[in-house]
């Protein structure tokens, strides 16, 4: 497989950058919520839901993608956000609710929309599909050759919208590419409880398009297939399913007390990390220095670092915003 | 003086517990939906069922919720009695067509000769930042819809006798619990969210409105929160020397009118607090009400509190600006009676 340095760089930058910005969000959420711990109260409220071990998913299929694509996320958004090249720092002070946020802090983690970067997302499961197969409906109208990437769990794999996508997605041979990660879990519910099929790339059979299945959460066969998949949709030559097996190291929400999960696999899965994986790997096999991915993640840190404190600085809407933007 | 023992139970396991008595009793009784077996229901709604029944009887689902609501439409039109949970009332977009072009119509349109005893309980209410999409109440938007019971109790004494009704009744209900009221630890806790409910199994009927503080100068009409909320607001109006007359209703289909008008009779003088939408909501059908068969009793204007006509904002200072508070509801009120 031929692969740029520049590219396993940028993969790389991103796998660390989503890192170490969830593992920051998992902390800052905490605050104002120990020792009791409520969800309304704190810096960060309400539901939050992080991507940590799902970076493959979303940094895999990201580096093939440009400006003018178009992702549509669920209520896990921000591995595919920062791939995505979603502003670092409008995108945290929407998280925290603050003026400066992208949506002025009407829309909260579930509710980010760049229309920059033609990103967006939302808290009901499977409602993207169709918003991308209607972003993929304009940019083949329009002639363009850009692609529509809607990211789902495979929860959603089992709501009306996603067999409907499929088929008016293949019927108009549209450039559309549905990433369905399988963490396993609907919230509590292990996927082998809700599904029939035993992974959703099969599901492509169904609908006369490409399937692929990328096991074991791993980054670099997620870059190989999605490459094809891409390609595939510039061309015109019509939509792809890519079930990752991917890993939720966290909660559905943080809070979740998990009882429903086997003790220790958490910890097996943490043992298949793949930001700690990948980086060794690039560094034994390809031109990638120690050095070079060190100066890189410098740069990650002050970023990230510096998107959280713009968002601690910036100031609460005034109450009264909230009547607007009802209308445009 | 003779103490009372009081069985002080949470919202959640008032509401579990009532389902439970009833599956005992019942074998046509089950339960499917998200997330409600082995996690008990994301707001405790089915908290230590599976244990008891199994998965046969307490049904994990796909998300699906067109299938899952669809099937319990199914299952009762044969004659079982399920119970089916949308997790968040707001997910109800996906599966409308199951809930008011099925659930709520087929008794009608098969002339009353099919009946559907089914229960839909689903979570409600905000003021916890969960946005736009995870907070509302839409009382109005099921009450509008002919064909469904649409219930809304707020004590764990009524969510529990109210289920029970609830899965007896052979009407469809759509059974709507307070998130915030189901006394779970991850929320705010509130003194409301945890009360006395007997062991035994017993009914508190639909359709039926509950004085929670008798007075003479005001009618305050709430429920859930916005019950929450007032019964602070009366003992704040207490000392301002308001004596306002509190009523939950409990009820949205039917709407016990009776007790409104009585009590604005009574009183003169009536608010109408929500934390549905403002326009073409309860508090609109309320006072359309008053104005049709109580316009002679009213000593000044309906007064209403409610959401302000805005999908529900994510940030702090925005969400709390829009929801009805006990703060806000002493200032209407004394508002209110200075008209």
């Amino acid at each position: 497989m031929s692969i740029s340095n520049e590219e396993l760089r940028w993969m790389y930058e991103h796998m660390y950058k989503i890192r170490y910005y969830e593992d920051k969000l998992e902390e800052v959420y905490m605050e104002g919520k120990q020792p009791v711990f409520n969800i309304g109260a704190g810096t960060v409220p309400g539901e939050m839901h992080l991507s940590t071990g799902q970076e493959p998913a979303a940094v895999g299929i990201s580096v093939h993608l440009r400006q003018d694509d178009i992702v549509t996320s669920p209520h896990r958004p921000h591995h595919h956000a920062i791939a995505k090249g979603v502003d670092l720092k409008r995108m945290t002070a929407e998280i925290f609710g603050k003026k400066t946020g992208l949506s002025k802090g009407k829309g909260g983690h579930m509710h980010l929309f760049d229309p920059d970067v033609h990103f967006s997302c939302s808290g009901i499961v499977g409602a993207g599909m169709p918003h991308a197969v209607g972003a993929a409906l304009a940019a083949k109208k329009r002639g363009k050759d850009s692609v529509a990437v809607a990211y789902i769990g495979e929860g959603a794999a089992n709501q009306g919208s996603f067999h409907e996508s499929l088929n008016l997605a293949a019927l108009w041979d549209l450039p559309v590419i549905v990433v369905v990660e399988n963490n396993k879990y609907g919230i509590s519910v292990p996927r082998d409880n809700s599904t029939a099929v035993p992974s959703n790339d099969l599901r492509a059979g169904a609908y006369g398009i490409e399937g692929h299945y990328v096991e074991g959460n791993n980054l670099m066969e997620m870059y190989r297939v999605s490459k094809q998949a891409v390609e595939r949709g510039r061309k015109g030559e019509g939509p792809s399913i890519i079930e990752i097996e991917t890993y939720r190291y966290l909660g559905h929400f943080q809070g979740d007390a998990e009882q429903y999960r086997p003790e220790d696999e958490v910890k097996e899965l943490r043992a298949k990390d793949q930001v700690n994986i990948y980086r060794d790997m690039i560094i034994k096999e390809y031109d990638v220095s120690e050095n070079e991915l060190e100066e890189i993640e410098g740069k990650v840190r002050e970023e990230v670092d510096a998107a959280y404190q713009f968002a601690r600085d910036s100031e609460y809407p005034d109450e009264s915003e909230a009547l607007e933007d009802v209308f445009v | 003086m003779q103490e009372v023992k009081k069985r002080l139970l949470t919202g959640n396991k008032a509401m579990a517990e009532g389902i439970r008595q009833e599956m005992e009793n019942n074998e046509e009784v089950f339960v499917l939906g998200e997330d409600i077996g082995a996690y008990g229901g994301i707001f405790g709604s089915t908290e230590g069922l599976l244990e008891e029944f199994g998965p046969e009887r307490i049904m994990d689902t796909p998300i699906s919720e067109t299938a899952l609501i669809g099937a319990a439409v199914g299952a009762a039109t044969e004659g079982m009695r399920p119970i089916a949970e949308l997790m968040f009332v707001d997910f109800f977009g996906v599966a409308m067509d199951q809930i008011y072009n099925q659930m709520a119509k087929i008794p009608y349109m098969s002339g009353g000769n099919v009946k559907v005893p089914m229960v839909l309980m689903t979570a409600v209410g905000g003021g916890y930042n969960d946005a736009a999409q995870h907070s509302q109440t839409l009382y109005a938007t099921f009450g509008h819809m002919p064909g469904m019971k649409v219930v809304a109790p707020t004590t764990p004494y009524d969510l529990k006798g109210m289920m029970i009704s609830a899965i007896r009744d052979d009407n469809p209900v759509v059974f709507m619990f307070h998130k915030t009221l189901q006394g779970l630890g991850w929320m705010e806790q509130l003194d409301t969210s945890q009360g006395h409910v007997p062991e035994e199994a017993y009914t508190v009927p639909l359709g039926k409105a509950n004085i929670v503080k008798e007075g003479s100068d005001m009618t305050i009409v709430g429920m859930q929160m916005t019950t929450h909320y007032g019964m602070q607001a009366v003992k704040e109006l207490e000392e301002q020397g308001v004596d306002a007359e509190l009523i939950d209703l409990r009820s949205i289909v039917p709407l016990d009118k009776e007790t409104i008008l009585n009590s604005l009779k009574k009183t003169g003088r009536i608010m109408i607090v929500d934390e549905d939408y403002k326009s073409f909501g309860v508090s609109a059908e309320i006072a359309a009400i008053v104005a049709e068969e109580g316009l002679f009793d009213l000593e000044a204007p309906v007064k209403r509190l409610a959401l302000p006509d805005v999908p529900i904002p994510y940030s702090r200072p925005m969400e709390q600006f829009i929801i009805p508070t006990a703060d806000k509801i002493v200032k209407a009120a004394l508002e209110l009676r200075d008209q």
